[in-house]
């Protein structure tokens, strides 16, 4: 994780060959099998995907929260702590290799002090259901300050005068007041925003959303959009955005990844992904969408099939039954490995790279 | 506001459009364009009204109402689609529950062409008069998860319709439900399955084969495909439209998605706070919108493009709630047109040009932004 | 957008798209891929609900014990050894003979004597267990004659010495058995056990019968016309709740006629039990369909054509069937304790009857728990019913309802 040598710089979080595990009474389900991915610090990160593809299962593993019967197989998920670091370090817990404070994730104990001291104050999640994601018993603003009172030592009426602007920032209409209402008293988009405030309250140097407009209407996800852009502008921080939804993602993104079956299928800038889509998914995927300028009545190309069951993943490349492209002898019995295809763009499809990924012990048989 | 304030609404898409290639599909058969719609309506909605009471206080006496639908009037011709779009509130579910009289409408009449060719209210029928109509009048429900019943399989899910309404020969009824398990694109072979083995794509062709048992004239389809994913929902949409066409269905398509109802259907009304804002033939209302509300709309609609991006055109405030709408024109406090006979007279829905109707005091004078 | 919420909870953080969480996990380990798929598409709900109550070890050790106890109700003279209404003041008080396998060496089940000396005081027989003289116990023997569900008539028992009795006589003291001892009137407690077991488990049963009858159809006509009916119906579930129970359980028992017959006690108590015992199950049945009445599946069921009443049997009913069968299981054992401490009072079953509480009864003065602690022993079996029911239902609910929908 050194600096790029022609000065680019080092990415903020880098996961190597991530691999969750779910162990079901009946077999396993490979959530997530062998991901990597970088995230550099101020850009907006992508990850698209439909049911299955595992991104909401890396979300959790980025902040230790994946619950049994999952959990953590293999991979690093390489964090670069900010030089403030607050909390207790054990020098037992550090983690993984690198220096100069950088720590691997996975390694650490998922409820440790350092696990702690890094959610919510380096890392904030803006979860998708906001009802959900509040208590009903206690007000939003006591629900904020209380994240900044555990991460950034400001008490009592500070904390309060903090937690207001932040409101402010976030678009909240008479902040002061919004903060002894409840979750429940507010609206779904006063809600949405008090649930960005909550995570921007420590000043988080990556912001993880889960899909957080996917349950708010289409003008309320245009502010909601809005506002997550001009704040990651304003204070910097990376932000990793989950969604399924393609507009969402070429609106936002700078970098975007696509998942499928718990593997990377493309990645790369969204310029790259949305007008050179390389790996045959992503090139189904952005056909069958139907556009806003688009002709009415045609006929939407499709991808045939439909998503295999996570106990039954296919053989060789996860993608192949679906695939127009698919070599037989090839895609059916090996795994492609992601491989550069252009600048900073990659795929892990056998039409560009020959490379695979090597056989793993006990493959789930055709 | 004149005319060169209104272009100051700053154009939610950039003005010069590229080109955007061809897709590869293929277009729908030759009979969509020369569509033989009927000349008189299947479904004419008039003033449809759905208010429900708030209670209060210990004696639960009224305080007042929640307006889910507000005087709405629309009408489908045979065979076509119309859509109605709208935000969460908007009242789209509730009137398309009332003209299945799930909900008993509060006010206003809804005319049926029924198969007999006589034309009647449905808003005044029994429940008895109303069972022979239930046949024709079919839904297409939301959630895949929840409009099928896990107890029972697919043979009898299918199946019921058919034996409610008098086939009670076991192996007739199972031919016909083999019959329209093709026609949605399962196989036949699934009857014994139950609903848990399927996912939501085959489920919702499940409940697609479901409705189309008793061959319905119109059927009404609530977000059939927002709870599917991206590459399901095409195939589902395929899969209404080659319908469409073989069975001479009309639909009522709910969304909430432009970019899907732009897709499949032949007419869009709008729909705020329990009333039609506007309604037109669907390339018209994209291409220009004349109530500001659907240029904002429109504007908010994320294109899947990184080269068109664009941080104007928000729109601010939030959704009214329906039980306490703002005075004169429901849209006004979040309008950029508004002026003040905006906030004092409730606009009425008029016929701006043939088949285009607007609900605005001022649409003539706005030039709206639409999308191509 | 429900399938993309769906892959934000756990289990469904899998994003298990085709198979519900519960089929998957549940599904018999040992399957490939493709054939485990196969045969949890094809199951039933009620197949699943087996799959999964199958994996609870200790409900199904419960559940065995129930059927152990159900096979004793079915036949309990096969269980016994003496003809339970044999009265012989002579034989009063004999302490337990326990069984062994081994005697002296040699393989065979025995049972331990027992000699009696009369005590010149009290001029009553005082019984030991002598384990010098061992009375060989065979399976399947010879005893006194009853009917099989009082249709065929037999003689054949479980446990028993081989000499054969004649009904309503006791056996001598050298010839019998009493596993469990003899009460004060000599009457052999094991075989009264297997009587009473007959009687405590069924009362329970018919008296849940009924509430699930009343409760299941008052609160499901509660819940799906609504109006005036409901609101009267909540209102009597109300006033019965708030009966203090046991005032009420004496007053309508000391309302029953003394000079009834058991059965008529036994059924007139199992109508009392109930008609109080329906207004939990009611609200919930209420409270479901309340519900149930909004999804989606029943709209549809509607606009298909379907009778209320068909709706009502085959939409709403089937939906809370396993709900309902999960908490009938947890309301049994209340009931039986409720029998068994009427009938302990003396205001339920009365003897000639036997119940489990009427034998607890004999246990009432401390001085023959002193003597006779051995009579205590129906509550060990109360005791063991009643937490085999409750580990079952709890296996029930489970797997009825795994993420409590």
């Amino acid at each position: 994780m050194a600096a790029d040598p022609r000065g680019a710089p080092a990415p903020l979080l880098s996961v190597h060959d991530l691999k969750v595990h779910f162990f079901l009474g009946d077999g396993i389900v490979k959530a997530v099998d062998g991901v990597s991915f970088d995230v550099f610090p101020g850009e907006i990160f992508g990850i698209v995907g439909e049911t299955g593809c595992g991104k909401s299962v890396a979300m959790r593993a980025l902040l230790r929260i994946v619950e049994p019967p999952g959990r953590i197989v293999s991979g690093r998920i390489l964090w670069r702590r900010s030089s403030r670091a607050e909390g207790p370090t054990s020098p037992t817990e550090q983690g993984g290799p690198g220096g100069n404070g950088v720590v691997d994730l996975a390694a650490l104990p998922a409820g440790g002090p350092t696990m702690r001291a890094i959610r919510g104050a380096e890392i904030a999640l803006i979860p998708q259901e906001p009802m959900a994601a509040f208590s009903p018993v206690h007000s939003v603003g006591g629900q904020i300050m209380e994240a900044i009172e555990l991460h950034r030592g400001i008490h009592g009426s500070d904390a309060r005068r903090l937690a207001a602007e932040i409101c402010r920032q976030v678009g909240m209409p008479a902040p002061e007041q919004r903060l002894d209402d409840y979750a429940w008293q507010l609206s779904g988009g006063l809600r949405q925003r008090a649930l960005i405030a909550m995570a921007v309250s420590c000043d988080p140097r990556l912001l993880v959303a889960d899909e957080p407009t996917t349950a708010v209407d289409v003008t309320t996800q245009a502010q909601i959009l809005r506002l997550l852009r001009r704040l990651q502008r304003e204070r910097g921080a990376a932000v990793v955005f989950i969604t399924h939804d393609l507009g969402v993602i070429a609106q936002m993104a700078d970098r975007v990844m696509v998942m499928y079956l718990g593997r990377v299928m493309e990645q790369g800038p969204v310029d790259a992904i949305f007008h050179d889509a390389k790996h045959p998914y992503t090139q189904a995927l952005l056909r069958s969408i139907p556009r806003l300028n688009s002709t009415t009545r045609e006929h939407l190309p499709t991808i045939s099939g439909s998503i295999p069951h996570p106990l039954n993943q296919p053989r060789g490349c996860p993608f192949h039954p679906r695939c127009p492209h698919a070599i037989p002898g090839t895609c059916d019995v090996r795994r492609p490995a992601l491989r550069p295809v252009g600048e900073g763009h990659l795929a892990s499809c056998f039409l560009y790279s020959d490379a695979e990924e090597p056989a793993v012990e006990g493959a789930t048989p055709a | 506001m004149s005319a060169q304030e209104a272009h100051l609404w700053p154009a939610p898409q950039a003005q010069k459009r590229p080109e955007v290639p061809r897709q590869t599909g293929q277009p729908a058969a030759t009979g969509a364009a020369a569509r033989p719609a009927g000349t008189r309506p299947l479904l004419e909605v008039r003033h449809l009204r759905k208010y429900f009471p708030i209670h209060k206080g210990f004696s639960r006496r009224v305080v007042g109402h929640v307006r889910a639908v507000d005087d709405v009037s629309f009408s489908i011709m045979e065979g076509e689609t119309l859509g109605l779009v709208g935000e969460s509130g908007c009242g789209k579910t509730t009137a398309a529950r009332c003209i299945l009289r799930a909900h008993a409408p509060t006010g206003g009449e809804m005319w049926f062409r029924a198969a007999s060719g006589d034309a009647v209210d449905l808003a005044t029928l029994s429940r008895r008069e109303l069972r022979p109509l239930r046949p024709q009048i079919q839904m297409i429900f939301q959630d895949p998860y929840a409009s099928l019943n896990p107890r029972m399989s697919l043979a009898d899910i299918v199946g019921e319709p058919l034996l409610v309404n008098g086939l009670r020969d076991r192996r007739a009824r199972f031919e016909q439900v083999a019959d329209l398990l093709r026609l949605v694109g399962l196989r036949p072979e699934f009857m014994a399955r139950f609903p848990h083995a399927f996912s939501g794509g085959q489920r919702q062709r499940i409940g697609i084969a479901r409705a189309l048992a008793l061959h319905p004239r119109l059927v009404v389809a609530d977000e059939p495909v927002s709870a599917l994913d991206v590459s399901v929902q095409a195939q589902i949409l395929n899969l209404m439209m080659d319908l469409q066409k073989t069975l001479g269905l009309t639909y009522l398509f709910i969304g909430h998605n432009l970019s899907v109802v732009k897709h499949v259907c032949d007419r869009v009304a709008v729909m705020y706070v329990g009333k039609i804002v506007e309604s037109a033939p669907t390339p018209e209302l994209y291409r220009t919108p004349r109530h500001p509300y659907t240029a904002a709309l429109l504007a908010a609609v994320p294109m899947p493009d990184p080269r068109h991006r664009s941080d104007d055109g928000e729109l601010k405030g939030e959704v009214p709630s329906p039980a306490n709408p703002p005075s004169g024109c429901y849209f006004h406090p979040r309008c950029p047109f508004a002026v003040e006979r905006c906030r004092v007279e409730a606009p009425v829905l008029r016929e701006i040009t043939p088949a285009h109707l607007v609900s605005c005091h001022r649409a003539e004078e706005l030039a709206l932004t639409g999308v191509s | 957008m429900a399938e993309h919420v769906e892959a934000a909870g756990i289990p469904d953080a899998v994003g298990l798209p085709a198979l519900s969480n519960a089929g998957a996990a549940a599904a018999p380990v040992g399957l490939g891929g493709a054939a485990a798929e196969d045969r949890v598409s094809l199951a039933s709900n009620w197949t699943l609900i087996w799959w999964r109550f199958r994996r609870h070890r200790l409900a199904m050790a419960s559940a065995l014990v129930l059927v152990v106890f159900y096979l004793v109700v079915l036949v309990p003279d096969f269980f016994s050894t003496q003809d339970p209404e044999a009265t012989d003041a002579r034989l009063a008080f004999i302490p337990v003979q326990p069984p062994a396998l081994l005697d002296r060496g040699r393989l065979g089940l025995t049972v331990p004597g027992v000699t009696g000396r009369r005590n010149p005081v009290t001029l009553r027989m005082e019984w030991q267990v002598d384990a010098a003289r061992r009375t060989p116990l065979h399976v399947l023997a010879r005893g006194y004659r009853y009917r099989v569900l009082g249709l065929i008539p037999t003689d054949i028992h479980l446990l028993g010495t081989g000499v054969p009795a004649r009904t309503g006589v006791g056996v001598g003291a050298e010839d019998g058995v009493y596993l469990l001892g003899t009460d004060r009137l000599g009457r052999d407690q094991w075989s009264r056990l297997m009587h009473a077991t007959r009687t405590s488990m069924t009362v329970g049963l018919a008296a849940v019968a009924l509430s699930v009858v009343l409760g299941a159809l008052l609160g499901g006509v509660s819940g799906y016309l609504g109006g005036w009916l409901d609101v009267g119906i909540q209102r009597l579930i109300e006033l019965l709740q708030s009966l203090p129970t046991i005032p009420v359980w004496l007053a309508m028992s000391a309302a029953l006629p003394r000079d009834w017959p058991p059965q008529k006690v036994f059924f007139a108590i199992s109508l009392i039990l109930a008609l109080v015992g329906w207004t939990t199950l009611g609200r919930e049945v209420r409270g479901r369909f309340l519900s149930l009445r909004e999804e989606d599946f029943v709209l549809a069921a509607e606009l298909a054509g379907c009778s209320r009443y068909r709706i009502i049997t085959r939409h709403m009913l089937p939906a809370m069937t396993s709900h309902i069968i999960a908490t009938s299981t947890l309301a049994i054992p209340v009931l039986i304790i409720s029998e068994t401490s009427l009938s302990f009072l003396g205001l339920g079953i009365r003897p000639p009857a036997i119940s489990w509480g009427v034998l607890l009864q004999e246990a009432q003065n401390i001085q023959t728990v002193a003597q006779a602690p051995w009579l205590l022993v129906p509550g060990v079996f109360v005791v063991i019913a009643v937490l085999a029911f409750n580990l079952v239902g709890d296996g029930l609910r489970d797997a009825a309802d795994p993420y409590g929908r």
